[in-house]
């Protein structure tokens, strides 16, 4: 690990300005991802801003009835936190499909958006890698590209953002709040929260440098049967191949967003669209312009199965 | 077995006896300073219930200031990238992967690591099962088990669900939730059933 400064940040506006102040300066909040790479020297931040005590830990309903989720909410606490559970189980869910009960007490709301890909090449850092190193090319196109993207991917990367939670906030059209370090608040849509590699594979999210995650925001809640689908190599503890989060509603209609196969989380208008059309009408429509590797080709199929066997499940529960 | 197992006891012993020269003030290593170099920090935790101030480069994982600077043993390092979960100690009454956080994160905080759970001569009821289970065989991911485990049972009881949870509201003991809880503890000699076994009987469930 490279060597660093180490600040406890005491309110939010320093610590935006101090991220933007201080030359290759990052927030650390769980520190489960990014001690991770710093590990591997993937990152090397020259300072560290410990976000952990700055009372963003809250949980707390909205006027319009809606939910506010501190940046620094671990993912233990969100998805046992009682309105998530009765009102946004789906969120719930997906958390808790996501790696151990180690992690997820450390694990924060923030942190989770803003984990990066699990591409193996992206790890090794004897491979070429363009989201690593800009320019530097990509290992994974003529290599083992069989957890990757098949949506939203470019020439330069086909990295699959790894997140389970994030697939959720996604179906319930969240918002991630922020404070730039100017000490302007603004609410980011989570559907462009994220950016899609084209050229640039190494930004990854709409922040701007210093800008800090205070919380995110969920709309009123989605009524129905709330629903998250993971397919993964092993049955626990391990990243997705494909998942589906969904929403099926007492009138046949449903939403979906998949988490495994897009550079981002993934949802499509039309995919809603066809859910009252089933699960093979709702998967051609989610992977319009797919594009695929001999490697990852499998992720359509799968896509098609886990929605059938979603509505097998709903058929059998009505 | 019997006989490595003695030799772990006595290991244990030994790390809990440097434990108890309380408060230990440890010398951090001698770590090549690059960039500048980072600063020492002071650091003070609660390790085991008993006070230790540190000194420590902000690099210092929670997993090496255990090991390293304390001189606390029993947790172990597998992988050192929270995937195999040897390195599991609570902190704060939770169970953390020590290699994935910093010291200087957790200043001021508890932390509690196998040797603080019990001691040869007066073992925790959950250190007791594995040894009544055979919850383990080489050892090496036992302590990460130990800690988990004991952290696992409270989760259950504070009704804080996981992904075998069939109803997200009603929390309840069974092998499943054990299992899927247990995940981020890999053991090597594969002692999973023996060590769902020493949870059961620990937890004061009927042995299936
Ligand atoms: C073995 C293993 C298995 C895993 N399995 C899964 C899985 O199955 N599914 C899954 O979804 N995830 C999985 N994860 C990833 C895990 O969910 C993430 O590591 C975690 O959510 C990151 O959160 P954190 O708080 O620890 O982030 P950190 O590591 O602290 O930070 C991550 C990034 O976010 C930035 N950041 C943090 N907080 C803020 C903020 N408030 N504002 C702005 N920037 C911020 C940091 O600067 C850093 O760049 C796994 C991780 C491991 C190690
Ligand atoms: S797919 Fe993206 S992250 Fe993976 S090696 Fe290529 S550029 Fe890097
Ligand atoms: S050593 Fe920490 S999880 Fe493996
Ligand atoms: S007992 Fe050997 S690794 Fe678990």
């Amino acid at each position: 690990m490279k060597a660093f400064t180490y600040e406890r940040a005491s309110t939010v506006e320093a610590a935006a300005k101090a991220a933007a102040s201080v030359q290759g300066a990052r927030f650390i909040a769980g520190g489960t991802n990014l001690l991770d790479l710093m590990k591997l020297q993937i990152e090397t931040p020259t300072h560290l801003i410990d976000v952990n005590h700055l009372g963003l830990d809250r949980i707390e309903k909205t006027a319009n009835g809606g939910l506010k989720i501190g940046a620094l909410v671990r993912n233990t606490d969100l998805a046992a936190d009682k309105s998530v559970r009765q009102d946004y189980a789906v969120l719930s869910r997906a958390l808790l499909a996501g790696a151990s009960g180690q992690l997820r007490n450390k694990a924060t709301t923030g942190g989770n958006l803003l984990q990066r890909t699990r591409c193996p090449y992206f790890y090794d850092t004897r491979m070429p890698c363009n989201k690593r190193k800009a320019g530097s090319g990509c290992g994974a196109m003529q290599g083992m590209s069989r957890s990757l993207a098949i949506l939203g991917v470019s020439d330069a990367c086909i990295a699959q953002h790894p997140s389970d939670m994030a697939v959720a906030m996604r179906l319930l059209d969240a918002q991630v709040d922020t404070m730039g370090a100017d000490g302007a608040a603004r609410a980011i849509p989570i559907a462009d929260f994220h950016l899609l590699p084209g050229d640039t594979p190494h930004r990854e999210s709409a922040l701007k440098p210093g800008e800090i995650i205070t919380s995110v925001t969920l709309p009123k809640p989605v009524g129905g049967a709330h629903v998250y689908r993971k397919v993964r190599d092993r049955a626990s503890y391990a990243f997705a191949l494909v998942s589906v989060a969904a929403v099926f509603g007492k009138d046949g209609g449903a939403r979906f967003a998949f988490g495994g196969i897009g550079a981002k989380p993934w949802r499509v208008e039309a995919a809603d669209d066809a859910a009252k059309s089933g699960a093979k009408a709702v998967a051609e429509a989610a992977l319009a312009g797919a594009r695929t590797t001999h490697h990852n080709d499998f992720k359509k199929t799968l896509v098609e199965r886990t929605l059938a066997s979603l509505y097998r499940q709903q058929e059998a529960r009505a | 077995m019997s006989s490595n197992h003695l030799t772990r006891r006595g290991l244990l012993q030994g790390s809990a006896a440097l434990a108890a020269a309380s408060p230990v003030v440890a010398q951090a290593a001698a770590i090549p300073k690059r960039n500048g170099g980072s600063a020492m920090i002071p650091v003070e935790l609660t390790v085991n219930g008993r006070e230790v101030h540190l000194q420590l480069d902000p690099r210092t994982s929670l997993l090496d200031t255990l090991r390293e600077h304390l001189h606390l043993t029993g947790t172990k390092k597998g992988c050192d990238h929270g995937q195999c979960g040897a390195c599991t100690v609570i902190v704060e009454g939770r169970r953390i992967n020590s290699c994935l956080t910093l010291a200087v994160m957790h200043d001021g905080e508890r932390v509690t690591t196998i040797e603080g759970l019990g001691t040869p001569d007066k073992l925790h009821p959950m250190q007791k099962a594995f040894i009544v289970h055979d919850g383990y065989q080489c050892g090496y991911c036992t302590p990460g088990q130990i800690c988990s485990a004991v952290a696992v049972l409270d989760e259950i009881k504070a009704g804080i669900p996981s992904h075998a949870t069939a109803e997200l509201d009603d929390v309840a003991f069974s092998d499943a939730e054990l299992r899927e809880r247990m995940s981020g503890n890999i053991c090597r000699c594969a002692a999973y059933p023996n060590i769902i076994a020493a949870m059961r009987d620990a937890a004061g469930e009927k042995v299936a």
